[in-house]
C-alpha cells in the first residue's frame, strides 16, 4: 500500500485538503501536492498501461522524466491529454481519468498482446504488414491507428486563454536549484541583467529534499535567503512554474510559463510564452536519475529512488511500507535512509558493487538496514503491484538466492546530466567514465553570433552531482564563494544489465522505455539485424521516441547497443536533442493568434460596404475580397451568373483595389522596366497603358498586369492583387544588388488609391452621369487613360478591361474609394448597375481566354506556352527571363500549351482533371498529355467552357480529347480557340 | 533565430524582420552566355558547411538589401556589408582569415 504518512512534507499545507477525481474516484489530497503525490497518497499505484503491450504502469519518477502516470486531464472545453501527473500540481476539483486502456484500467483486453509479446519484437510491424502492399492502406493501418495513441484529442473549442511575452537579458538561468540561485546571485550582483527560470513551482531543487548543508544553513534556509537576496536586486527577475524549452540561435529561448495551469478559470491567461533574447544562457538544469534494467523493473511499485525519497520527503507520502533499495551507486541509500527516518521499514539495500564502503552505507548498515553487495535482483515478483523481489549475484546468470517479500523497490543506476539546452544548438558532449554518463564538453560548445560560448552548464548538469560539487563548480566557473558541506562518496559502477549474465527469458521483461515498450532484447535484437547507428536502432524499436523523449533511459538503452555491438558507448554516442525539453502546448505557441487576429487582414476601402450588403468575402492573400453578392433566397452560384449575365448586358461594378499598384520614377527608369518585363515600357506614350509579362530569371511567367506611362519619367505598374509586394521586393531586388548605379524609385502605393472597375455596354452611360470629365470614345479610347475629376472627386480613369466590356477602371486616393462606390452606384440605378464579385470576374476573364497569374502558370510556364509571344519583344537584347527562355527544351514542339475546351455535352470539367496519354510511366501510372487550367460553367454561353494545357496546344483545335473524372470516368471535349466570347475585342473598343 | 546588424540603418535586425536571398556576390549571365555559365548561375549554388556569404534584406526595416558573412555550421556572423559591394571588405576577409586559416574564400 502506498499511503500518507501522519508527519512530515516540506511542500504541503495539511490544513487545505483538495478534492478530486481519478477515473471517477472521489479523492482528497492537500494543496502543495502534485497529482502524483495524492494519487499515491490515495494508494492509486496503478495508473495507466503501456503503449504496446498495455501492461500496468505505476509512477516511476516525481518530475519531467515521467514516462508512465500520463493522464487526460479536465474534461469539455479543459480537457487536455498526456499530462503528467508528476508535474501537475493538485487543485480542487481535479478531475483525470488514464489512458490508454479499454474497457477500463484495470480491466484491459489490449493487456492480451503482453502474451503474445514473444511475437511483437522489435520493428514487428514493419516485418509483418509489408504484404500484401494493398493490405497496408486498407487493412493494417487502419486497425493500428484504431489501437494507437495515448491520450484522447479535446473535441471542444478550448476555454482557456495564451498570451506571448519577449524579454530581453544579459544572462538567463535556467534552473533554480542551488546551482542555479547561486549563478543567478552572482550575476546579479555584477550588475548584469538576469533572469532566473525554475520550471516547478519551487525552488531549490534536490538540497532540500537530500538535506544539505550550505554555508552552515540548512540547504531549505539557505534557498530561502538567496530567494530574498535575488528578490531585492532590481536587475534580477526571478519566474517559478516556467520551463526554458529552446535555445535556438543567438541567444534565443523559448520559455513556457505555466500560469494558471493550478487555477484554471481564474480570469488569468493560461501560459504565457517567453520569447527571450539573451546574451548568454547559464544552464543549471541539473540531472535526472536512470532506471536499472532488471526483470520487472516496469511493475507499479517499482520507483526510481531520488522519486521515493521526494515523494517522502516533500509529501509525506510512501510508496509502500516495505521497500528494497537497489542500486549501483551511494546516493540511493540516502533514500533508504529517509524511509527508515519516516518510520519505514527498508527490508535491505541490494548493491550491485562488489565493495560497499563510503559514509553513507555506513550510516545505513548502522541504522540496521540489511546491506547486500555484490547482489542483483533477478527478477521482481508481482502481478499489478510488487509483492517481492528475487535476489541473486550480479556477477551471474539470474540464479536466485533469496527472496525479499516487499511493496515497492527503489531504483538508482546512476544520474545523467540534463544537456538539453546545452545540446540544442549544437553544444557537444564527453562521456565521463568515473560517473557513467555524458556531460557537456566545455571545449565544444554552442556558439554566438561572436563565436563565444552561448551556453554554460553549471552544478548537476554539469555533471557535478552532490551539492559540494555543485556549488564548487559554480565558483569556479563564474565566481562566488557558497559552499556546501561535502558529503563523501563511493564511486558508482555502470550496470546496464542486472544481473549481468542474464539470459534471454529474463531480458525480455527488462524494460528500457517504460512508455513504448521497449526492453533489453528489443535492442539486442535490432543490434543482431544489422542496426548500428544509434538513430536507426531508435527508429527501429522506438526507444526514447514516447513522451519523455528517452529522459528516462536512452542512456540506458544506448549502453546496451553498444555492448552488443562491442563498442565504447562515446562511439555510440546519443541521439540528437531537440527543442522542446518538455512538451509545450499548441495554445501557448498560438498565443494570441487566433480568431479575427489570427492573421492581419486587408481591407478594402470599400469593405465594410460589401459586408453591409451581405457579400460572400474570400481571402486572396491577407485580402478579403467579395467572391458574389447573393441577394435573398440566391445560392452562390446563382449570383456569379445573374452578376455576369448583367454585366454582359447592362453595367457591373467590381471593387478592384486590391491590384498592386507600384510607381516606378527616374531617369533610368524606362530602361529598368525594359529589362522587368518581356516587351518594351520605355516606348510607351504618356498617356498610355499596355499589357505587361514579368518572369523569373529561369524565364518562366512570375505576374502579369498593365502598364501606365504617368509623366516622361514615372510609370505605374499594375499587379496581381497577391502579387504586389513580392513584385516591389523583386523590382528593389535588382535595383539595388544588380543595377544599384541605374537611377530609379519605387514606391508601392497599393493601399494609397482605390480603384473600382466599372464594366458593361451601359459603363459609360454611368460615369457621364456622373460627369466632370470626357469619358467618350475619343476622348478616351481603349488603353489610354485620363486624370481629371469624376464626380467632384480627383480620379485617374483608365480604358482597360478584364471582363471584354467597355470598361473603365477608376483609381481615386484611398480616402475618396467608398464616395466614389457609392456615387456610381446611384448614378449606374437607373442602367441597372450591379456590383460583382471576384467569381464573376474569374469566368469573364476566362470566357475571353485571358489567363490568371496562378490558374495558368504554375511556375513551370512559360508566355509562349501560353501563346503569348506577341507579348515578348524579339528587339530587346536582354530582358529578365530571355537566357532562360532561350534553353533548348523549352523551345520543344512538344511541350503543353494553352488551349480551350468545349465539353461535348456542355457540362463542366472539373477542376484539376487529366488528359490522360496511352500507356504507363516508369512507376506504372497513365501517361498525361494535358490538364484543364480554369473551368467554369459560362452563363453568357450557356455551357461549361475551360482552358487548359495540351501537349500541342493550338496545334489540335478540332480534336476530341478525354479528361478524367473524380471517382472515374471521363468527360469528352473538343480542343478550341480559348477566346469564347467576342474574339474581335469589339465589345472591349466600344 | 539569427540576428544580424543591418549595415545601412545600424540596427541588430532579428531574422523574423529579415527575408533571405541566398548566395552573395553571384555574376548575373544573361542573353549570349554558354548553357555551363547560365547553369552555373542559376541552379549550382554553393551550399557549404562553414563559412558563407549570404543576401539578406532589411524586409521589415530599412527595406535594404545587404549581404552577410556567416559560418552556417556554428552560426558566427563574421560581418555585414552593404549589397553594393563587388567584393566583400579587405578587413571583413581578414577578419575571417584570421578565425578560419582553412577557409579558402569567397569566391
Amino acid at each position: 500500500m502506498s499511503t500518507r504518512l501522519a508527519k512530515g512534507g516540506r511542500l504541503i499545507d495539511r490544513t487545505k485538503t483538495q478534492g478530486f477525481s481519478f477515473n471517477g474516484k472521489r479523492m482528497t489530497g492537500f494543496a502543495g501536492d502534485t497529482l502524483a503525490a495524492a494519487l499515491l497518497a490515495n494508494d492509486q499505484m496503478l495508473v495507466g498501461r503501456s503503449f504496446k503491450y498495455h501492461r500496468p504502469r505505476g509512477i516511476v519518477a516525481s518530475g519531467a522524466e515521467e514516462p508512465n502516470a500520463l493522464v487526460n486531464l479536465g474534461s469539455g472545453s479543459r480537457l487536455e491529454p498526456n499530462q503528467r501527473t508528476t508535474t501537475t500540481e493538485l487543485f480542487a476539483g481535479l478531475e483525470a481519468a488514464s489512458q490508454n486502456h479499454w474497457p477500463s484500467l484495470e480491466f484491459d483486453v489490449g493487456v492480451a498482446n503482453n502474451y503474445v509479446a514473444r511475437f511483437l519484437p522489435a520493428g514487428f510491424y514493419y516485418k509483418t504488414f509489408i504484404h500484401p502492399r494493398a493490405a497496408w492502406k486498407h487493412v493494417f493501418e487502419p486497425i493500428i491507428r484504431q489501437s494507437a495513441g495515448l491520450g484522447k484529442a479535446p473535441k471542444d473549442r478550448d476555454a482557456d486563454r495564451y498570451e506571448q511575452a519577449y524579454a530581453f537579458c544579459d544572462l538567463l538561468v535556467v534552473g533554480g536549484g542551488i546551482a542555479g540561485l547561486q549563478a543567478a546571485l552572482v550575476a546579479g550582483r555584477s550588475g548584469a541583467r538576469v533572469i532566473l527560470l525554475e520550471q516547478t513551482a519551487h525552488w531549490g531543487g534536490r538540497a532540500p529534499v537530500d538535506g544539505d548543508v550550505i554555508d552552515g544553513k540548512p540547504a531549505e534556509a539557505w534557498v530561502k535567503d538567496a530567494l530574498q537576496a535575488l528578490g531585492e536586486m532590481q536587475n534580477v527577475t526571478i519566474r517559478n512554474r516556467c520551463k526554458a524549452a529552446g535555445v535556438y540561435d543567438h541567444g534565443y529561448v523559448l520559455a513556457d510559463e505555466k500560469v494558471a495551469d493550478h487555477t484554471p478559470g481564474d480570469g488569468r491567461p493560461k501560459h504565457r510564452l517567453w520569447r527571450i533574447r539573451t546574451g548568454r544562457i547559464i544552464a543549471a538544469t541539473g540531472a535526472l536519475e536512470r532506471p536499472l534494467s532488471f526483470a520487472g523493473n516496469d511493475l507499479p511499485g517499482v520507483m526510481l529512488a531520488g522519486a521515493v525519497r521526494d515523494y517522502t520527503v516533500n509529501f509525506a507520502v510512501s510508496p509502500g511500507d516495505r521497500t528494497v533499495v537497489v542500486t549501483n551507486n551511494d546516493d540511493a541509500y540516502r533514500t533508504a535512509i529517509a524511509l527508515k527516518e519516516a518510520g519505514l521499514e527498508v527490508p535491505a539495500i541490494i548493491d550491485a558493487r562488489a565493495s560497499v564502503t563510503g559514509a553513507l552505507p555506513a550510516k545505513a548498515r548502522a541504522m540496521g538496514i540489511r546491506v547486500e553487495a555484490g547482489r542483483a535482483v533477478v527478477k521482481v515478483k508481482g502481478g499489478k503491484r510488487v509483492t517481492g523481489v528475487a535476489i541473486g549475484l550480479q556477477a551471474g546468470e539470474g540464479a536466485v538466492l533469496d527472496e525479499i517479500g516487499c511493496d515497492a523497490v527503489a531504483m538508482s543506476g546512476g544520474w545523467s546530466p540534463v544537456v538539453h539546452l546545452w545540446s540544442h544548438c549544437g553544444g557537444k558532449l564527453i562521456w565521463d567514465e568515473a560517473q557513467a554518463h555524458f556531460r557537456p564538453d566545455p571545449k565544444r560548445p554552442p556558439t554566438n553570433h561572436d563565436g563565444s560560448a552561448m551556453v554554460t552548464v553549471v552544478g548537476a548538469a554539469n555533471g557535478a552531482l552532490t551539492a559540494a560539487a555543485a556549488l564548487a563548480d559554480v565558483a569556479a566557473q563564474m565566481g562566488g564563494e557558497a559552499k556546501a558541506e561535502a558529503v563523501e562518496e563511493a564511486a558508482m559502477e555502470p550496470v546496464w544489465i542486472m544481473p549481468q549474465g542474464a539470459g534471454p527469458a529474463l531480458k525480455m521483461k527488462m524494460w528500457l522505455d517504460y512508455q513504448n515498450d521497449v526492453k533489453v532484447s528489443d535492442v539486442q535484437l535490432a543490434a543482431r539485424e544489422g542496426y548500428t547507428s544509434v538513430e536507426h536502432t531508435k527508429r527501429y524499436t522506438t526507444l526514447g521516441m514516447a513522451t519523455d523523449q528517452g529522459k528516462l533511459s536512452n542512456i540506458n538503452g544506448l549502453a546496451v547497443l553498444a555492448q552488443s555491438l562491442n563498442e565504447g558507448i562515446p562511439q555510440v554516442g546519443t541521439t540528437t536533442f531537440r527543442p522542446p525539453y518538455t512538451p509545450v502546448t499548441l495554445g501557448a505557441l498560438a498565443g494570441e493568434a487566433r480568431d479575427e487576429i489570427f492573421q492581419p487582414l486587408r481591407r478594402s476601402p470599400i469593405h465594410a460596404w460589401h459586408e453591409a450588403q451581405g457579400a460572400y468575402m474570400e481571402p486572396v492573400g491577407l485580402w478579403r475580397r467579395p467572391y458574389c453578392y447573393p441577394k435573398a433566397g440566391e445560392s452562390h452560384e446563382q449570383a456569379v451568373h445573374r452578376e455576369i449575365l448583367n454585366t454582359r448586358k447592362a453595367v457591373g461594378m467590381l471593387d478592384a483595389s486590391t491590384l498592386g499598384k507600384i510607381i516606378v520614377k527616374g531617369p533610368d527608369a524606362g530602361r529598368f522596366l525594359d529589362m522587368l518585363y518581356t516587351n518594351v515600357m520605355s516606348t510607351l506614350p504618356v498617356g498610355k497603358c499596355r499589357y505587361g509579362l514579368m518572369c523569373n530569371e529561369q524565364g518562366f511567367l512570375s505576374d502579369d498586369g498593365v502598364v501606365v506611362r504617368l509623366t516622361e519619367d514615372s510609370w505605374l505598374c499594375h499587379t496581381t492583387s497577391g502579387g504586389a509586394d513580392r513584385i516591389h521586393g523583386w523590382m528593389e531586388d535588382w535595383l539595388q544588388c544588380e543595377w544599384w548605379d541605374w537611377q530609379v524609385y519605387t514606391a508601392n502605393v497599393t493601399e494609397q488609391y482605390a480603384q473600382i472597375a466599372v464594366a458593361g455596354p451601359n459603363a459609360r452611360k454611368v460615369l457621364e452621369k456622373l460627369g466632370g470629365m470626357d469619358v467618350s470614345k475619343e476622348a478616351l479610347p481603349f488603353m489610354a487613360f485620363v486624370e481629371g475629376h469624376l464626380g467632384g472627386l480627383p480620379a485617374r480613369v483608365h480604358r482597360i478591361s478584364f471582363s471584354g466590356e467597355l470598361s473603365y477602371e477608376i483609381a481615386v486616393p484611398a480616402s475618396h474609394g467608398l464616395a466614389l462606390w457609392q456615387a456610381l452606384i446611384a448614378a449606374g440605378a437607373e442602367f441597372g448597375v450591379q456590383p460583382y464579385g471576384t467569381e464573376a470576374m474569374h469566368v469573364m476573364r476566362a470566357e475571353k481566354g485571358f489567363i490568371m497569374i496562378g490558374d495558368e502558370t504554375d511556375g513551370t510556364v512559360i508566355p509562349q506556352d501560353l501563346n503569348l509571344g506577341w507579348a515578348i519583344s524579339k528587339k530587346k537584347a536582354d530582358y529578365l527571363g530571355k537566357r532562360g527562355q532561350e534553353r533548348v527544351y523549352l523551345a520543344r514542339a512538344d511541350r503543353w500549351k494553352l488551349a480551350g475546351f468545349e465539353t461535348l455535352d456542355g457540362s463542366v470539367i472539373p477542376d484539376g482533371a487529366y488528359i490522360p496519354a496511352a500507356g504507363h510511366n516508369p512507376n506504372g501510372q497513365r501517361n498525361t498529355q494535358g490538364r484543364v487550367t480554369s473551368t467554369y460553367h459560362s452563363p453568357t454561353l450557356g455551357k461549361g467552357i475551360a482552358m487548359g494545357l495540351i501537349r500541342g496546344g493550338l496545334d489540335r483545335i478540332g480534336e476530341v480529347v478525354e479528361f478524367t473524372k473524380m471517382g472515374g470516368g471521363t468527360v469528352q471535349a473538343r480542343v478550341c480557340d480559348p477566346v469564347f466570347y467576342d474574339k474581335e475585342g469589339e465589345k472591349g473598343n466600344g | 533565430m539569427l540576428i544580424l546588424e543591418c549595415p545601412y540603418c545600424g540596427v541588430k535586425a532579428e531574422e523574423t524582420e529579415l527575408s533571405p536571398g541566398y548566395e552573395a556576390h553571384l555574376k548575373r549571365f544573361g542573353p549570349g552566355s554558354s548553357d555551363d555559365e547560365f547553369n552555373d548561375y542559376m541552379f549550382a549554388r554553393k551550399n557549404p558547411k562553414g563559412v558563407h556569404f549570404e543576401r539578406w534584406r532589411h524586409a521589415y526595416g530599412c527595406g535594404k538589401w545587404f549581404l552577410a558573412a556567416r559560418c552556417t555550421a556554428t552560426l558566427e556572423v563574421f560581418g555585414t556589408y552593404p549589397a553594393q559591394s563587388s567584393e566583400p571588405p579587405a578587413d571583413l576577409v581578414a577578419k575571417i582569415k584570421a578565425k578560419r586559416p582553412d577557409w579558402s574564400g569567397y569566391k
